[in-house]
């Protein structure tokens, strides 16, 4: 499901804009150029970025504005990247971070 | 190390409007911004502003930070996106990671002769069992999503909180096309303006006053909530549960000062429950208790946009007064403008306790500064 607003009452329809293919978990999706990861992510109904070092539980957006590290992912190897406020690259690397992200292979989808 | 005259950290409306007064006036001035884009919370605000012309009613938000960017340019303030500035030392050496074009981040130490902090606020948190899970956010990240990236965070969303974030943000939840299933609110009645709430209810949502969330379940991700009628002392009435279906929780329970930069420095602060925690005592030119070091905006005190905007000129106006470019006089006919206007703000019944409060922090600043 695509969760992209395409036509926005106030803010018009999307412009054509110029897209980029990033990987997340293994699997290739098409970003924006220029987005948050974060906002690529939920494009593609995709909530969960991390889960906790101790209790390992799901952790996904909750600030939006790189407050509160929720959000943080594995970016092209390197842990604890806060992906709301980072932008997309052509053939970015995105994994989901299990814990610190320090364990060897990064994350469990290495 | 790098110099420069003004060096501001934020670039919202506070830290904006005073880069533009202080370059304006001839100052050489540097804004550092953490996000991706400048504008802080601007471009998510969709809506037309309140008050009078003075005060840019009628403008949408977004506009506004169009404009602003516009005028910066004009002036000539550098503006470096993508990086935070990290530490500050005695006589205003400001430390920066500098966000670079190929993603890496650089180490860069500037002496600047004056220092804004203009770092806004972050969303308070509503504890409730489960509130960790992926799909409950603050509702302005819920706002930055729709607004400002143009993607939806779910599509069945339960507000929790009535002051005219979560009123705006419902509606505006809406017109990207979301389903607003309730709105909740702990207090007996909503807590923002009736012209908000009456869109809410136009558009037939559920409001739940005297309610509150008592549990949030789903495995990774929200899929459902239970909220509860609370008694006259705030406690969950048993028998009173609901459930809601949903895959959103948003969060709208005010906002607090972000002071970590005003706490680096020896700053005095004080707590004010209106302006949402602590907060750095300054004077009408919104200097601190630090001589060259102001502040501006949220970061003194949770308001609003337009409140920002006007304190980061008086701290632009002052800041470059102090450096020579205003005359005492030029720079006075500016800040009783600026000064006049803010006062309009901060009038009627929701505007007046903050003018209170504002007079509250003037009264408390200490006769001679560091």
């Amino acid at each position: 499901m695509c969760m992209r607003i395409k036509d926005h009452i106030i803010m018009g329809s999307e412009a054509p804009a110029a897209t980029v293919k990033i990987t997340v978990d293994g699997k290739t999706i098409m970003a924006i150029e220029g987005e948050p990861i974060l906002a690529a992510l939920l494009s593609e109904n995709i909530m969960v970025n991390r889960y906790t070092v101790k209790l390992k539980e799901p952790r996904g957006l909750f600030c939006g504005i790189g407050q509160c590290t929720d959000c943080a992912m594995i970016v092209n190897g390197k842990p604890n990247v806060r992906t709301c406020i980072t932008p997309v690259e052509e053939g970015m690397i995105i994994q989901t971070q299990h814990g610190n992200g320090m364990e060897e292979g990064g994350g469990k989808h290495a | 190390m790098l110099n420069r005259e003004v060096v501001i950290a934020g670039a919202g409306p506070a830290g904006l409007a005073a880069a533009i007064e202080a370059a304006k006036a001839g100052a050489q001035v540097l804004v550092v911004d953490l996000n991706i884009k400048p504008g802080g919370q601007l471009f998510k605000q969709i809506h037309k502003f309140f008050g009078s012309s003075a005060h840019r009613s009628g403008i949408r938000g977004m506009d506004i930070g169009t404009q602003m960017l516009a005028e910066a340019e004009k002036y000539g303030v550098e503006i470096w996106i993508n990086s935070a500035v990290i530490g500050l030392y005695p006589d205003k050496i400001v430390s920066i990671e500098r966000g670079l074009e190929n993603g890496e981040k650089e180490l860069v130490n500037i002496q600047a002769k004056k220092v804004i902090l203009a770092t806004g606020a972050s969303e308070n948190v509503v504890r409730f069992k489960g509130w960790t899970l992926p799909g409950i956010m603050g509702a302005g990240a819920a706002q930055t999503m729709i607004n400002v990236n143009r993607v939806k965070p779910g599509n069945k969303v339960v507000m929790l909180g009535s002051g005219n974030v979560g009123l705006i943000v419902s509606y505006q939840l809406m017109q990207a096309g979301c389903d607003v299933v309730a709105l909740v609110e702990a207090a007996p009645k909503i807590g923002g303006y009736g012209v908000h709430a009456s869109k809410i209810r136009r558009a037939g949502v559920p409001i739940y006053t005297s309610h509150t969330i008592i549990e949030a379940r789903g495995t990774d991700r929200v899929t459902e909530v239970t909220i509860a009628e609370l008694d006259s002392k705030w406690q969950p009435i048993p028998g009173t549960e609901k459930v809601l279906e949903c895959d959103v929780v948003t969060l709208a329970a005010g906002l607090k000062p972000i002071s970590d930069l005003v706490r680096l420095h020896d700053l005095d602060l004080t707590f004010n429950a209106v302006f949402g925690g602590w907060v750095p005592k300054h004077n009408r030119d919104m200097e601190s208790t630090q001589s060259g070091i102001y502040v501006a905006g949220d970061t003194t005190g949770v308001e609003e946009a337009n409140t920002a905007l006007e304190e980061g000129r008086l701290s632009g106006v002052a800041a470059a007064e102090a450096l020579g470019y205003l005359t005492a006089e030029q720079a006075k006919e500016l800040k009783d403008d600026i000064w006049e206007r803010l006062d309009g703000l901060r009038m009627g019944p929701f505007g007046e306790k903050r003018m209170f409060a504002k007079n509250d922090i003037l009264a408390d600043f200490p006769a001679c500064v560091k």
